[in-house]
């Protein structure tokens, strides 16, 4: 697939962002690519690399470089070669789908021109990797969900998701981190908690992550939701 | 025994603030902080510190302290009435409070948040390196009365009482901005109008953001709408769908799907945190090489800082006109080298 453009702006004084395409389009391997590439080879000055769904940022300390050259040295690591991929961490996380747990199944399988459960389906066995993380402390979004799951999202924005929800739209899941309003269609729940500080981990994922939800049912889930360390009964494989 | 800053009441906003904590937006977590972190750089210049640390930030109210053995403090920011047993206090300036006195500190005078620095450290446990209360994300929690707040040993305990000038950040004002990624999504006559608009600092405000009321048209975009989520920094000025602008503040998302228009710069984030409610604001454009050339690294600021503190030489309650600085300019001129030519 041949590289969108990119362009840089500023993120106040002292923030590079490179963003690839024009804002209106995900391009979240790229950003990874791009976050990974300037982690192996760190640019002088530059004190945090981040990475959104189209875009990656530079925090820079203005006194010890200059914007200018840590534009141009994203800009260079674009063509470098690809760093040696560390192996991906995969999380595997309990989850329910439909019914209480996923109100919106049956409307997300007609929308898909799926069965109810030929769309379960696809959301346990995508292999799903943490695109972004944002909005909420540790709240991430996965994708990519196959073409039939292009969803716009509803035109009616959901008062009230719990934390855990699996929502989607976009071929994308957000799994929220807190109750949560939202225009995405909640098809899912799990108890697995992205966010909480007091856990020795307090950010359970990080950008890059590779996500499986593991079919279960409502009591199992029940029981789960009780975990001390908020892990919901995730598995973590392949940890560093 | 560890010696206390001991609360005997607080007003109803009022948590623990040092500089936040950096690093962590990669896993969606913005920094936080003092709103007004130019308030901790004057409390580490009156204090003598070698750097900004944490300090009681209160947002229209204070509250009633004491102390189990003697204290020095600062007081910045947002100046509020405050005294100690009756004896006002100079504002902003460092002072001494002993075992067996109360500090009071009253409701603002002028701004929003008003800061409490002790000279020693706050030994309470810090969670990511910082004790800032990020209220958005329940890190940290507000102070109640009752709180005692544990001190280390003060590093430079016979130090003089120092003041600064007081300052103009108190009362809204123009906010310079900066351009940002999604800047030119705004046509030029919404930019520009964005230039001529009075806007009145609302009451809807948080930690995590204030609302700007204006009369007039919305501040819109039509390429607002298929925006995917992109990055936030504190400053920018986001338009949300009905176009009302909201200036995005310390506990600010770290990615968000609403344009923004600009970013207030560095230099002048502290006036928009202080303007109270009801206050004016007005914005004016900078290029990014202007915004650049007027940032100042901390270091740099402190420094600067540094330079302005004048000792504090009476009780203000004796002199009020010394406030104004006169006197010290007038005992210190004669060492002047210039007077001499």
């Amino acid at each position: 697939m041949p590289q969108p453009p990119y362009e840089t702006f500023p993120l106040g004084e002292d923030g590079v962002l490179l963003r690839f395409g024009d804002g209106q389009t995900a391009h979240p391997g790229l950003a990874l690519a791009l976050a990974a590439r300037a982690r192996a080879a760190p640019i002088a000055g530059v004190t945090e690399i981040a990475t959104a769904l189209g875009s990656v940022l530079a925090r820079f300390a203005p006194g010890m470089t200059s914007r200018a050259a840590v534009a141009a040295a994203l800009e260079a690591l674009l063509s470098a070669p690809e760093p040696d991929a560390s192996p991906a961490r995969l999380w595997t996380i309990p989850a329910c789908f439909g019914g209480d747990h996923g109100p919106q199944l049956p409307e997300v399988a007609r929308l898909t021109h799926l069965t109810p459960e030929a769309a379960i389906q696809d959301l346990t066995t995508t292999e799903l990797t943490v695109l972004a993380i944002g909005f909420a402390p540790g709240q991430p979004y996965l994708g990519t969900l196959p073409p039939p799951w292009a969803l716009e999202r509803q035109q009616a924005i959901t008062p009230q998701v719990p934390a855990g929800a699996i929502v989607v739209a976009l071929r994308q899941i957000v799994l929220f981190a807190n109750p949560s309003p939202t225009g995405w269609r909640w098809v899912g729940t799990c108890a697995f908690r992205p966010f909480m500080a007091d856990r020795a981990l307090p950010f359970a994922l990080a950008p890059g992550d590779c996500i499986r939800f593991a079919p279960t049912d409502a009591s199992t889930l029940a029981g789960l939701h009780s975990s001390r360390d908020g892990l919901g009964g995730a598995i973590l494989t392949g940890a560093p | 025994m560890t010696p206390a800053l001991i609360i005997d009441t607080i007003g109803p906003m009022a948590s623990l603030q040092d500089l936040g904590r950096t690093g962590l937006t990669s896993v969606g977590l913005s920094p936080g902080g003092a709103m007004d972190p130019l308030a901790l750089a004057e409390a580490a210049a009156l204090l003598g510190l070698s750097a900004p640390q944490t300090a009681i930030e209160m947002a229209l109210r204070g509250g009633t302290f004491r102390t189990t053995a003697p204290l020095r403090f600062a007081l910045t920011g947002a100046p509020m009435a405050a005294q100690i047993d009756g004896r006002a206090l100079v504002w902003p300036a460092s002072h001494i409070l002993n075992p067996g006195e109360v500090l009071t500190i009253g409701a603002a005078t002028q701004g929003t948040f008003g800061y409490l620095t002790p000279a020693p450290q706050i030994l309470t446990p810090r969670w990511q390196d910082s004790h800032a209360a990020h209220l958005t994300v329940r890190v940290g929690a507000l102070l109640n009365p009752g709180d005692q707040l544990p001190l280390g040993p003060d590093p430079t305990p016979d130090s003089p009482s120092l003041t600064l000038p007081p300052g103009d950040r108190f009362s809204g004002g123009t906010l310079r901005l900066m351009p940002g990624p999604q800047t030119k999504l705004f046509d030029a006559a919404t930019r520009d109008r964005l230039t001529n608009t009075a806007f009145t600092r609302s009451p809807m405000a948080s930690r995590q953001g204030t609302r700007l009321d204006h009369e007039g048209a919305p501040f819109a975009t039509p390429h607002a709408a298929g925006l995917i989520s992109d990055f936030i920094t504190c400053g920018d000025v986001q338009m949300t769908g009905a176009g009302t602008p909201t200036l995005l503040m310390a506990e600010c998302q770290t990615i968000g799907g609403y344009p923004r228009i600009g970013t207030v710069i560095a230099a002048d984030r502290p006036r928009a945190a202080q303007a109270p409610p009801g206050a004016i604001l007005r914005f004016s454009w900078v290029d990014m090489t202007t915004a650049d050339r007027l940032y100042a690294p901390a270091a740099a600021l402190l420094d600067a800082l540094r330079r302005q503190t004048q000792p504090l030489r009476r009780n203000p309650a004796d002199n009020p006109n010394l406030l104004t600085l006169q006197l010290i300019s007038g005992v210190t001129r004669g060492d002047d080298p210039k007077d001499n030519v």
